[in-house]
């Protein structure tokens, strides 16, 4: 096995940009990097304390499946709709994802068992069990990732009101991911697949977290590339130019036998701003998805609409074929399309060289701050009221009446509603400025899209 | 190599946890009797049938997997009882009659709302055999299922006050209970305006009279008893006024609309009955009512009550309606 060819990243990256690379890192300019921590190093070095939380997490996926399955049909009072789609929900779009990038993955269980066939043990490598085999070059995108969420959203209405449906939902995920590192090596469904993989990635661009390489000489002249054979992922951290394919495990660090890896804090939108940072036509198809879903789902769960809500509910009906054929418009022709028309005017005025395919690509970045606040916004409306559920479902997991905490009575219910108007207000704002500051070569049909876009979220979620 | 099989111990201990604790609790309660309650349009209640032994304590569980309902047998004094979703009531009941007995949601929860209704079945030997008589509209053969409108209405609403100034004028044979049970008002007017006594009077007068001989066979009681039952039971689709426009009435009148639940009442239903027209109700005896309202159906949608209600509150019902059609002495 000769390493380069593993490694494409490095064969496509010229030497001019792996050496401006290298100066920009060795500067850092406005990091600081977590391993100088004396008392957080530890915490990140060692195996022990993220093991510690993805054994929890395993066992709360796996408790939440069983409770889907086995306890109350009632939504809200069952652990798996309000764990999963509340609390884990709102802490992935408020916390996670903001702050931590792709923090999430790297306590995330859906793919731990797979993984530790696939390496033979749990924190030692052992015998290893399956296939092994390369995932497909053709999919090595994110398209699969995109439909998987459009495929989410068809059938959302259901899934995240049927504890049953959540139960199956969250199996087939769980065997998928098995079965899946049992076939391919390292973490296809998470690079591939999944699709809150997916959209945390392409946000991981714009959260104040990243991992990379001090000084990319070292790197060149350490043979083993003991990073990049330790990767769960298949990533080398020297190729990395943002943060979206990262999954912060930090296995790299703990391979890395120089100490030249770090975890920065860095400004938020770091890489959305940078030079070099480019982005694919399939990353900025996700992103637009990203866009409709936010509307969609603003629309169905905190919408003034009962047709429409009883519509994307009534899976398999006239009704829902209509919500389904509206929902999947949306986001193959109208938003892609108009997104394109945009750019396309832009780039007309602008009268730059570019190709147009690149364009949209790279314009498609001032998306994801839009996107990420507006799945904020959303997200302020449709969980922080129901938030109130959880001591309920701690306190009765199954629904099935038993009190354990004696909390299930006196159900603390805050009214978030004037405050949270205002919070929406200025989190839509926010994205739309961000949004305006990452547009390159100040294209105003752009600037338009991304206003109109913020406005009608404004319309949906206050009104 | 401890420190993998450390890990190992503590991967395996949570998940037997996770699996083990709902599995357990699961098991546990398949062991006694949970009945669930949905819309019936999604189920109604599941098991429907129940089986138990005459005398026999019947302890049940009773949650909602949707929407609030409540739970209450048929022609029995066990108070109803909220079923909540995701929250348990426990019921115990001890049946001291062989035989069927009907239970049934008192809430609204749906336009098929009184579609939700399950059996129990009491087993025994019967001590004191009961002699059952049929129905009074079976004895007098009567079609509740035709129309009969009224040949003659009244002008104004008839009312007893006025028509207690002709008391006298009335024959004893039109004052009993059993004619009353079994004519109609239009029949009475008829009958009395036929009669040599009170040609004197106007036909309003005679109206009035009609009035006052129906409410001398209604009691205040029966009126109270009977405004309850229709308020709980009937207002939802004919109306706390009568006049049949209750919350569920518009869907009643158009059963093939897009609306899911009326699609799915698998038969067609109109408007509900306006008591408020007298055409329509003056007609119909006493008898003729308590057929419609034991029996149900006539093509329209209307529920069949013989199961929930005991002899006396069919009276009572009965009787109220009539406060639709005559001014009788306010309640007190």
């Amino acid at each position: 096995m000769s390493l380069p060819q593993e490694i494409p990243w490095l064969e496509k990256a010229s030497s001019a940009e792996r050496g401006a690379a290298t100066r920009q890192d060795r500067a850092a300019p406005g990091r600081v990097n977590l391993l100088r921590i004396s008392w957080l190093r530890p915490l990140l070095v060692s195996r022990w304390p993220q093991f510690l939380v993805r054994a929890v997490t395993l066992a709360g996926f796996v408790f939440a499946i069983t409770a889907g399955l086995l306890g109350s049909q009632v939504g809200s009072h069952n652990f798996a709709i309000i764990f999963v789609w509340i609390a884990w929900w709102t802490a992935l779009k408020l916390v996670f994802i903001p702050f931590g990038g792709r923090s999430w993955c790297s306590v995330c269980p859906i793919p731990l068992p797979g993984e530790w066939l696939q390496q033979g043990g749990i924190l030692e490598k052992g015998r290893r069990f399956g296939l092994n085999l390369r995932w497909p070059k053709r999919l090595r995108n994110s398209w699969l990732q995109s439909n998987g969420f459009l495929l989410i959203g068809l059938f959302s209405a259901l899934t995240l009101t049927d504890p049953r449906v959540t139960g199956w939902v969250l199996l087939a995920l769980f065997a998928l991911a098995i079965g899946l590192s049992l076939i391919f090596e390292r973490r296809a469904f998470c690079s591939y697949i999944c699709p809150i993989g997916g959209f945390t990635g392409i946000y991981a661009r714009t959260a104040p977290v990243e991992l990379r390489v001090l000084d990319n000489a070292i790197c060149a002249a350490h043979i083993e590339k003991t990073c990049f054979q330790s990767c769960p992922w298949g990533l080398y951290p020297v190729a990395f130019r943002d943060s979206s394919a990262c999954g912060l495990c930090m296995e790299c660090l703990r391979a890395c036998p120089k100490d030249n890896i770090a975890v920065n804090l860095r400004p938020f939108g770091s890489d959305l701003t940078q030079p070099g940072s480019r982005t694919r036509l399939d990353a900025a198809f996700l992103t637009l998805v990203m866009l409709g879903s936010a509307i969609t789902f603003a629309a169905v769960f905190t919408g003034p609409w009962g047709s429409l809500k009883s519509a994307a509910f009534a899976i398999g009906s006239l009704a829902w074929l209509g919500y389904a054929v509206g929902f999947l418009a949306l986001n193959l022709l109208a938003l892609p399309g108009l997104f394109t028309l945009t750019v396309w005017v832009g780039h007309k005025l602008s009268g730059a060289k570019l190709p147009l395919r690149q364009m949209i690509a790279e314009q498609s970045q001032a998306l994801l701050p839009l996107g990420l606040m507006a799945w904020i916004a959303f997200t302020v409306s449709f969980a922080l009221p129901k938030l109130s559920y959880i001591l309920g479902v701690v306190s009765d997991p199954f629904g099935w009446g038993r009190s354990l905490l004696g909390a299930a009575a006196t159900r603390w219910s805050p009214d978030v509603s004037g405050f949270s108007s205002i919070l929406q207000v200025i989190l839509l704002f926010t994205g739309l400025l961000w949004a305006g500051r990452v547009i390159r070569q100040r294209s105003w049909p752009v600037l338009v899209f991304c206003l109109g876009y913020s406005l009608t979220m404004l319309w949906l979620l206050v009104g | 190599m401890r420190k993998e099989w450390i890990a190992r111990v503590i991967v395996i201990f949570l998940l037997a946890a996770a699996i083990g604790i709902p599995a357990v609790g699961w098991w546990k309660r398949s062991q006694g009797i949970v009945i669930h309650a949905r819309m019936a349009e999604t189920g109604g209640w599941t098991p429907e049938n129940l089986t138990v032994a005459v005398g026999q304590p019947l302890h049940l569980r009773l949650t909602s997997d949707d929407v609030t309902h409540s739970f209450a047998i048929g022609q029995s004094d066990q108070p109803a009882v909220e079923v909540k979703p995701g929250e348990m009531t426990e019921v115990t009941l001890t049946l001291d009659h062989p035989g069927k007995y009907t239970f049934y949601c008192t809430r609204w929860c749906s336009v098929n709302h009184w579609r939700m209704r399950g059996i129990i079945e009491v087993t025994g030997q019967q001590t004191t055999p009961e002699a059952v008589e049929p129905p009074l509209y079976i004895l007098l053969g009567l079609d509740i299922d035709g129309d009969h409108d009224a040949e003659v209405v009244p002008a104004q609403m008839p009312s007893a006050l006025r028509g207690a100034q002709f008391q006298n004028m009335v024959a004893a044979v039109y004052r009993s209970r059993e004619y009353y049970q079994t004519h109609s008002p239009v029949e009475l007017w008829q009958a009395l305006r036929s009669e040599p006594a009170s040609q004197p009077l106007a036909d309003q007068d005679v109206w009035d009279l009609v009035a006052w001989i129906w409410q001398s066979n209604i009691t205040p009681q029966e009126l109270s008893v009977g405004q309850q039952l229709y308020t709980a039971n009937c207002s939802a689709c004919h109306g706390e006024t009568g006049s049949g426009n209750g919350v569920f009435a518009d869907l009643l009148a158009q059963p093939d609309t897009e609306n899911h639940s009326v699609r799915q009442t698998g038969q067609m239903t109109i408007r509900p009955a306006d008591f408020t027209d007298p055409v329509h109700i003056l007609s119909a005896s006493p008898a003729h009512l308590q057929g419609k309202l034991l029996r149900g159906g006539m093509g329209t949608g209307m529920p069949y009550w013989g199961p929930i209600f005991t002899e006396d509150q069919t009276w009572a019902l009965i009787a109220y309606l009539w406060s639709f059609q005559f001014e009788m002495e306010k309640l007190p």
